[in-house]
């Protein structure tokens, strides 16, 4: 390796560790605005902003209690696998302006298969912990996961396919590609309709992603005692929130970065430095916006439903609406 | 494990019914509902006791739950407090004397605060959670070692 190369590689580090903290401590404080929206529909005056992190603090002073019929390995190791797959998606994320620090590497598939390890983590841990609860948390995380699957890939399909029919020859999965342009650029009418489809997709499959309200079947508090995560306290527990956190963050962005990529500066014919903070500024609202209506708000509007329901959901229905956006844009094309 | 200023602003209570009669288990409720809003002050009710700081006991304790509570209150870590609501699990309350109790509370696990009231009233209800964290801050500054310490001694 010659010297310059070493230089970027430790630069790469550095960055790395930077987007690392960066998303951990953008993460909860988009959990706590989470939380303050939810509580003001409601009409409660709801925790402050910091809530999350004082919650994370404390859990950190927590005894780590490890049950005696847990298998300990893989039992302590779920939560970091959790966090460091989660915290390895923002690497190939771009920030609106900021280009993901890996963006030549890894594409949207990568995304996807990375989306799932903390599902899958959380199912290794919650069988490892030989709680009955822990154990039909698990299985109900499992089903869920492979429900939510082929929506989901439904839009990539998508998103890729069109683009390479407008551009051949791009790099059609990489996020810097689609967020050049943007899906509703390239197709018309009937198109149009095609990606909004699309969009309610991602926007259903993502509560689903995050485990909340009306997909938090795994964890389900009143049933299941919090399911895969009942055995979980202290350290560990801890790390599963900044795991679900980041998460957050993962999937507004990445919805940031597939429907709403436009930028702020140009409508005010702004350049250089000012025009990047204002669009990382920009950023930054497009994603509460987007969580908000991803998240918040179709926590507090509905209830939980059962795991068949939800399978149904994913399965049969949502999948439905996203092959028929796929059937526009693919007929927008063809006319 | 050394006790610091996150733990009273964020303290996750765990419910446990010991055979009350639902009185007190409603006004809990009661806590989480609009006008009470507990968790302005970052009090959330949790679903398992690994995840609690407190625990919230209602009911005078009979036959059937005495291992569970002690199993409960066992598994929730440390440092932790705990809280009884109503009179019945302080003294036994319209149940005492009955065949089927072996109650109150604190006969059998270590009681931090008691909230009277047959039911309490929510008010009452957050100020015990608020005394709870009085104790909480006792412990606060000592070392890890000191703090063991003291927990063992109360255990003790
Ligand atoms: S104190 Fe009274 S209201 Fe509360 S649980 Fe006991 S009997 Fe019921």
């Amino acid at each position: 390796m010659s010297g310059g190369s070493i230089i970027i590689f430790v630069l790469k580090i550095f960055a790395a560790l930077v987007i690392a903290i960066f998303g951990i401590v953008l993460g909860l404080f988009c959990k706590g605005i989470d939380r303050k929206l939810a509580a003001m529909m409601q009409s409660r005056v709801g925790p402050p902003i910091r809530q999350p992190f004082l919650d994370f603090f404390k859990l950190m002073i927590k005894e780590n209690i490890v049950p005696d019929n847990a298998v300990p390995w893989i039992f302590n190791g779920a939560p970091i696998l959790a966090l460091v797959s989660t915290i390895s998606i923002l690497f190939y994320i771009p920030f609106g302006p900021i280009p993901a620090l890996l963006g030549n590497s890894g594409d949207l598939i990568l995304i996807a298969y990375l989306l799932a390890i903390p599902a899958i983590a959380l199912v290794a841990g919650g069988f490892s912990s030989g709680s009955t609860y822990a154990s039909i948390g698990a299985q109900r995380e499992m089903v869920l996961m492979m429900s939510y699957e082929l929506p989901l890939v439904t839009i990539i399909i998508t998103l890729g396919w069109r683009l390479n029919l407008a551009y051949p020859g791009l790099k059609v999965f990489s996020l810097a590609a689609l967020s050049a342009n943007p899906i509703w650029g390239l197709v018309g009418p009937l198109g149009f309709i095609g990606a909004l489809l699309l969009l309610f997709t991602l926007v259903i499959v993502t509560p689903a992603e995050l485990s909340i309200v009306p997909f938090d079947i795994p964890e389900a508090e009143t049933e299941l005692a919090g399911g895969v995560l009942v055995e979980y306290s202290g350290r560990n527990l801890a790390l599963f929130q900044l795991t679900n956190a980041v998460k957050m963050v993962v999937m507004a962005a990445l919805t940031v970065a597939l429907f709403f990529p436009y930028n702020i500066a140009p409508l005010f014919s702004l350049s250089g430095a000012l025009a990047s903070v204002i669009d990382t500024l920009f950023f930054f609202v497009k994603l509460i916006v987007v969580i908000f209506f991803e998240a918040t708000f179709i926590r507090v509007a509905v209830a939980r439903l059962k795991i068949d329901q939800a399978s149904v959901v994913y399965l049969i229905f949502l999948s439905a609406i996203g092959l028929l956006g796929l059937l526009f844009i693919a007929m927008d094309y063809i006319i | 494990m050394k006790l610091d200023k996150y733990l009273d602003r964020s303290l996750w209570v765990f419910h446990l019914n010991t055979g009350s009669c639902n009185g007190c288990d409603i006004e809990i409720v009661a806590l989480l509902t609009p006008r009470y809003d507990v968790e302005r002050f970052g009090i959330k009710l949790v679903g398992s006791p690994k995840h609690a700081d407190v625990l919230l006991i209602t009911g005078p304790v009979n036959r059937k739950m005495l291992p569970r509570l002690k199993l409960i209150y066992e598994q929730t870590p440390d440092p932790k407090a705990v809280i009884v609501v109503g009179t019945c699990g302080t003294s036994g309350g319209v149940f005492y004397d009955s065949y089927n109790i072996v109650g109150p509370v604190d006969k059998h696990i270590p009681v931090d605060v008691y909230v009277p009231g047959c039911p309490a009233r929510p008010e009452g209800i957050i100020n015990g959670v608020l005394k709870a964290w009085l104790k909480l801050e006792r412990l606060r500054g000592l070392s890890g070692k000191e703090v063991e310490q003291k927990i063992e001694e109360v255990k003790a």
